[in-house]
């Protein structure tokens, strides 16, 4: 009965291929350090998931965000433990996304035919470092409203262009509610779409290449 | 390996992922259950006595129409809620009062007496209610509901029960 509805869906979705090729597919000889990459998607996907539930209760308000993330960690059952994910998540997702990086570069498998592979890497970890930049003001507690002051002031010292950039990134001159607000957009909308896109080639060249062999002496 | 008994190294690997992975799912699943439905698990406010007002500004026969708010804290606002009625005194007795709740047992809205139809009336889907919160016509289930807890202070004020929520 069960094999029979399974036959007729993987007649149809090609389950047993999908399974083959995903997550059934040959792999060179490695190490935990090859488990990297896994483990940024991981931490993606549970940034994506508690960050979602986050949504429930938080308000990107200047006057309610402080407010409703002291009700997630002390008025609501378990708001500490889905905040305090998230929050270590973030750190823990930077450096293995950074380590997975240097993995990459010492084992020289950022070479033919897997460049693309790497620049889509890059853009992966300037996106990581992105949210971690535009989650940090959130909270808007002091350190968040001074973080970000900094950094868009940095951002703001660009030669010719750099009012521009800081007015676009604040949403206007100062630090506002507009600031706040724009900061999620990103946070929760633009910065996750690109990342799971680029998530997406990046998993798909991966799949394409296969993983590549550990250089050895003849290399 | 085939032919033997004993579980081959890949298996051993996905049934401990299996394993490890469903422990780890149930683990910070079921706290967001818990995170998800909390506020439906919370105790409303608490139950006060309102003053709807003095007794002797009441008349006989005639719907005496009061308002009240409440402030609670929901989350990290306080929201205040309106709440009104109609105090009918029948007599002389301050314990023949009949003290009527505004809010249309249909779906809520605030019903309004209106004195040429002698009734309740409600502006959403013309239900009407008699003096007596009696259904007249209109959809509403069942009568408007009534405050059957109230006193009379030693200083002439009617008060309620208001009960949480």
């Amino acid at each position: 009965m069960w094999k029979k509805i399974y036959e007729w869906l993987d007649e149809r979705l090609g389950l047993t291929d999908l399974y083959t090729n995903l997550l059934d597919r040959p792999e060179p000889k490695g190490n935990w350090w090859n488990t990297l990459g896994s483990a940024s998607l991981f931490l993606f996907v549970m940034q994506g998931l508690t960050g979602i539930f986050l949504t429930v209760y938080y308000t990107p308000s200047p006057d309610h965000a402080y407010d409703s993330i002291q009700y997630i960690m002390e008025g609501v059952s378990f708001g500490w433990l889905i905040r305090g994910i998230h929050h270590w998540g973030a750190t823990l997702m930077v450096i293995v996304v950074f380590v997975h990086l240097l993995r990459v570069f010492f084992t020289a498998s950022f070479k033919y035919p897997r460049e693309l592979t790497w620049l889509i890497g890059i853009g992966l970890l300037l996106l990581t470092l992105g949210m971690g930049f535009t989650g940090y003001l959130l909270p808007w507690n002091q350190k968040a409203y001074w973080a970000t002051t900094v950094g868009t002031q940095i951002a703001g010292s660009v030669p010719f262009v750099g009012e521009f950039i800081l007015k676009a990134l604040r949403g206007g001159p100062n630090l506002s509610a507009l600031t706040l607000q724009r900061f999620f957009s990103a946070h929760i909308w633009m910065l996750p779409a690109l990342l799971a896109g680029l998530i997406g080639v990046h998993l798909f060249l991966i799949i394409k290449h296969g993983e590549s062999h550990f250089p050895t002496k003849e290399d | 390996m085939s032919g033997s008994n004993e579980i081959s190294r890949r298996d051993f690997i996905k049934v401990t992922t299996g394993i490890v992975g469903g422990l780890i799912g149930v683990a910070i699943g079921l706290p967001t259950i818990s995170y998800l439905i909390d506020p439906a698990l919370k105790e409303g406010g608490k139950d006060v006595w309102v003053s709807i007002g003095k007794f002797e500004d009441m008349q006989v026969g005639i719907p005496y129409p009061f308002s009240f708010t409440r402030v609670q804290v929901n989350g990290w606002e306080r929201t205040s809620s309106s709440f009104g009625g109609y105090a009918l005194r029948k007599s002389d007795d301050p314990k023949d009062l009949l003290i009527l709740n505004s809010r249309c047992t249909h779906l809520g809205c605030t019903v309004n007496w209106n004195e040429e139809a002698k009734g309740y009336i409600c502006p959403c889907h013309d239900a009407k209610f008699n003096l007596e919160g009696k259904v007249l016509d209109g959809p509403p289930p069942r009568p408007l509901d009534v405050y059957n807890e109230f006193r009379l202070t030693e200083d002439g004020h009617v008060e309620i029960f208001s009960k949480a929520g």
